[in-house]
């Protein structure tokens, strides 16, 4: 059972190995010169006016913790999908109930209109 | 066999230790996935750059080697000669870590990727679960590049493709929900025998809203035109990556074409029937003719057709606006994947279509 995973193991290791030695061979090969100018943050040539992680778009972390819940139901779902064959009708209404549920929340959240985005 | 490989490489190799051995032909069978994969996403920009220029009555790049083709290498040798600039006011080690992070999910999914029948290099009960959660974790390279940067236009290309992808990533787990119902397994290559019967039975046809919510999602996650606002070049520059060069760019070119391919077999795999041939039903091309018979061949061919559709939408549609890629995100695909769950628990219940008994 466990050893099934012990390729995905090396794999992840090789393919870390692959970007590490590649980025190896950038610092190898790609030298140059660097002045203050070369390293500074690229804002169409004006020195940054103020710092970068300023306050952002509160849409955005309306979004992330919309996500959450809906990758959640996700998750719920995944098993009861498998065994669509063994948990009959029982199963098929009780899911119903559940993505009700949801959907009743879905749809407040579109009326309230945090789906908005102008 | 034996004739090939000479006896004493046959000693030392059964003079291993059984752990080392199985280590070893892992190893072996990851490094003959890889290898193709990474030549494969050197040739997509090839030909990505060849179709574009077809559609636009350009001829493309032609002066590397015959038609063009030691382009990727020259691009290659390219990216790694050049300097990796690290802008003063970023966080080096976040800096550096990003493209890794995007690359080793990108690579190790392909892990669960059945090939056929019998090749898989991790053939896991949860492999559909491990995509997902691989594919998940690309978001964090992005995320991490725009931030470690800290300059205004990789934080804002980092946040946009943040929400994309996160947005996106709902339509794709319901369109995997439903291949679920209709595969009844979370194994990779269960799914794709599940499909056996020839190009009517495969589940593009019982699932259609799905497979082109599945995939357009896929071009999305992927951050491809028309989704492209995370580095829309006319608004912020190149988005997240705008102050990697070199090989660090480079990394996160390789990433997004791996995605690329990703997609594409996934969508294959769970709606295109995987390696099966579209001809099995065709009776008339003969027994045992390999057009009948399912193989690799099969698979490499509608992963290569899914790519030309990314490099066909490209070529053709001009960039979304961002609040039309979250309306079409969340109040399209979402309620349409929704619906579609609905119907198929129906169809499941009335026993047609996959579900017929």
């Amino acid at each position: 059972m466990l050893e099934n995973y012990l390729p995905i193991l090396i794999f992840l290791g090789i393919a870390a190995l692959v970007g590490l030695v590649l980025m190896g061979l950038g610092f190898l090969f790609g030298r140059g010169e660097k002045d203050a100018e070369k390293l500074s943050a690229y804002e169409c040539g004006f020195e940054p006016f103020e710092d970068t992680r300023m306050k952002f778009d509160v849409r955005y972390y309306l979004v992330a913790i919309l996500f959450i819940i809906f990758d959640l139901e996700i998750a719920f779902l995944f098993p009861w999908a498998v065994s669509l064959d063994l948990v009959g009708g029982f199963g098929l209404v009780a899911m119903g109930i559940f993505l009700a549920v949801l959907v009743v929340g879905f749809i407040y959240e579109w009326k309230k209109g945090a789906l908005e985005w102008d | 066999m034996g004739s090939l490989i000479p006896q004493f490489a046959l000693d030392l190799w059964n003079g291993l230790p059984v752990e080392l051995q199985t280590v070893v032909t892992h190893v072996f069978k990851i490094v003959i996935v890889l290898l193709p994969l990474i030549l494969a996403v050197a040739f997509s920009t090839y030909f990505e750059r060849k179709i574009i220029g077809y559609m636009q009555r350009r001829i493309g790049p032609n002066r590397v080697g015959p038609l063009g083709l030691g382009q990727p290498f020259a691009d290659v040798i390219k990216l790694l000669i050049k300097e990796v600039v690290i802008p003063t006011r970023s966080n080096r080690f976040l800096f550096l870590i990003a493209p890794l992070l995007s690359l080793i999910p990108a690579f190790a999914t392909w892990a669960v990727i059945p090939l056929n029948d019998t090749f898989v290099i991790a053939d896991i009960n949860a492999g559909l679960l491990y995509v997902l959660a691989l594919t998940s974790l690309g978001v964090y390279g992005v995320i991490l590049a725009g931030w470690a940067t800290n300059s205004k236009y990789a934080f804002l290309g980092a946040m946009r493709s943040a929400a994309q992808i996160v947005a996106y990533e709902i339509a794709m787990g319901f369109a995997l929900v439903g291949v679920l119902m209709a595969g009844g397994s979370l194994n990779l290559g269960d799914i794709v025998r599940a499909q056996e019967g020839g190009i009517t039975s495969w589940f593009w046809l019982p699932l259609l809203p799905l497979f082109v919510v599945y995939f357009i999602s896929g071009v999305a996650e992927t951050n491809r035109a028309p989704f492209d606002v995370a580095e829309g070049e006319s608004e912020i520059v190149a988005g997240f990556h705008v102050e990697y060069s070199g090989v660090a760019f480079a990394l996160f070119f390789l990433a997004e074409y791996a995605n690329m391919l990703l997609i594409s077999a996934l969508t294959s795999i769970f709606f295109l029937g995987g390696w099966a041939s579209p001809f099995e039903g065709l009776t008339f091309l003969g027994d045992g003719s390999f057009l009948r018979e399912p193989s690799l061949m099969w698979l490499c061919l509608k992963i290569a057709f899914f790519m030309f559709v990314f490099f066909w939408l490209r070529a053709t549609f001009p960039r979304y606006r961002y609040d039309q890629i979250m309306r079409l995100g969340w109040k399209v695909f979402i309620p349409v994947t929704l619906v579609w769950i609905a119907v198929e628990a129906l169809m499941a219940w009335l026993q047609v279509g996959p579900w017929a008994a």
